[in-house]
């Protein structure tokens, strides 16, 4: 069985979605350093901001944008196969799905953006 | 029109070949020709020893399941000439021990098979009647399941079967969803240890390849992971109430 | 036939893995890309706003839930891929991968109530 993903292109893209749990789990891992940061002040916290610049934190983060993307993509599309059987088709409940992040995306912007929900107590 | 196609196949006779090899062979074909046929081509004309199975030739008896140029397909289903002028390379599914040539070894399958009671646990009728009746869509409920026949197409697909061949895999984790999804079956309770054990629904990572392969659209993958969800909600009940009868 | 104790894992791995589906890039988008180029106002992640946003009941609630389900998504999913490898993993490499999802989720809320 070794090598057994490069047999076909399909698995590729499988193990490329696998693959993207190594981004989410270091991109929560820098949350929870910025939260220790967080805590311990203003001076590290502003610290931990400085440090999300620098070009090791921005290639980082440029290359998990596009692999976690791809994470949610495909885990909608995978969704008619895990929800039990219903009338809706398939293509609906993955463009459900689709259309329920990017409104949740959208509601994240906005509200970091414009009404600054993060001053809000 | 005839032309000339060159067709690759593994070759193995267990009790003199030391190990597997491929040996080729070029037969003439038609455009209405299947892989299947250009088999036949070769034992008939070119080398009798080339052994392989078939027997429906219309892709309905599940014999004829190959890797053919490294996907698993059905022979008889397969053109030629879909690979013409390039050659076809024939081998045995994989993941299965060989017994001849293109033959495998499928006593793993069926000793799986038989585990999650592919058969109606018959539920006594209602008063009255001698039969359960069932309504169109009662039968909706398990129909697309039920079509599949075994073709193992599945298991050469599925990378989780190949590194641990004691996972249940999908035909034998599909035909079980399709009884339990039977309003006139009882076993579910019997079945349901299968689905819930570390080899029985959580051996899949969901590569979802299965169903891409299957040639009747059974969509084992949405069998396998919808009784993810079952599992789960089977672990929590039996956690809250682990005295509860599991019920039917 | 022993019963899998996978779905307590599976269940969080998939409430992660809906979560990062549905704000994961847009998440790293803000915080590794757009504040730190400029692209949306320093202004957002000054340390006052977090610090109200992490002393809010929402807040805290948000980011223990982000970090943590995070954290289960991805630990769950690396035990997988390191089988997929041909990586045998055993009982023991198992309960490390969940192991530090979990103490990570401890850290989360320790973290979130002291602030
Ligand atoms: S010979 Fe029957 S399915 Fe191909």
């Amino acid at each position: 069985m070794a090598g057994w993903w490069k047999r076909h292109p399909y698995y590729l893209w499988y193990m490329l979605r696998e693959a993207s749990c190594v981004f989410i789990t270091a991109y929560a891992l820098i949350l929870l350093w910025g939260l220790r940061r967080l805590a311990q002040g203003e001076g590290p916290f502003e610290d931990w901001l400085e440090s999300l610049g620098t070009p090791g934190s921005l290639a980082f983060h440029a290359l998990a944008l596009p692999v976690v993307l791809y994470h949610a993509w495909t885990w909608f599309k995978v969704m008619p196969k895990t929800l039990p059987d219903t009338r809706l088709p398939a293509a609906a409940i993955v463009a459900g799905g689709v259309a329920a992040s990017a409104a949740c995306s959208a509601a994240l912007l906005v509200a970091v953006w414009w009404f600054g929900l993060w001053s809000v107590p | 029109m005839t032309r000339t196609i060159r067709i690759e196949c593994l070759r193995y006779h267990p009790e003199t070949d030391a190990e597997p090899r491929l040996q080729a062979y070029e037969v003439p074909f038609t455009d209405d020709m299947s892989v299947l046929q250009g088999l036949q081509y070769i034992k008939d004309h070119l080398d009798g020893s080339l052994t392989f199975r078939w027997s429906c030739r219309m892709a309905i008896c599940g014999s004829c399941g190959q890797m053919v140029n490294g996907v698993p397909r059905l022979g008889c289903e397969t053109f030629l000439r879909e690979f013409w002028p390039g050659t076809v390379r024939v081998e045995p599914l994989e993941h299965f021990p060989i017994v001849r040539d293109l033959a495998i070894d499928q006593s793993d399958f069926l000793a799986k098979l038989e585990s999650v009671k592919p058969y109606l646990v018959q539920k006594a009728p209602p008063a009255g009647e001698n039969t359960n009746l069932q309504a169109p869509e009662e039968m909706q409920a398990y129909y697309r399941y039920s079509k599949c026949i075994n073709y193992l197409l599945c298991y050469a697909a599925c990378p989780q079967y190949g590194l641990n061949p004691a996972f249940t895999g999908p035909a034998a984790l599909t035909l079980l969803h399709r009884y339990n999804a039977d309003s006139r079956d009882a076993g579910r309770a019997q079945r349901m240890p299968v689905v819930n054990q570390e080899d029985g629904v959580w051996g899949c990572t969901l590569v979802g390849y299965c169903s891409e392969v299957c040639p009747k659209d059974v969509d084992p993958a949405r069998a396998v992971n919808q009784n993810k969800v079952n599992s789960t909600l089977d672990y929590f009940k039996h956690f809250l109430f682990p005295r509860a009868k599991e019920k039917s | 036939m022993k019963r899998s104790n996978k779905p307590i894992f599976w269940a969080l791995f998939g409430a992660g893995g809906m979560l990062s589906a549905l704000v994961g890039p847009m998440l790293i988008f803000i915080t590794g890309l757009a504040v730190p180029l400029g692209w949306l106002d320093r202004e957002t992640m000054r340390y006052e706003r977090v610090l109200a946003f992490a002393q809010s009941g929402a807040g805290k609630l948000a980011i223990v839930a982000v970090i943590s389900l995070f954290l289960f998504h991805g630990c769950h999913r690396m035990y997988h891929c390191l089988h997929d490898f041909g990586i045998h993993v055993g009982r023991g490499l198992k309960a490390a991968f969940h192991g530090f999802a979990a103490a990570g989720t401890v850290a989360a809320i320790v973290l979130v109530l002291a602030v």
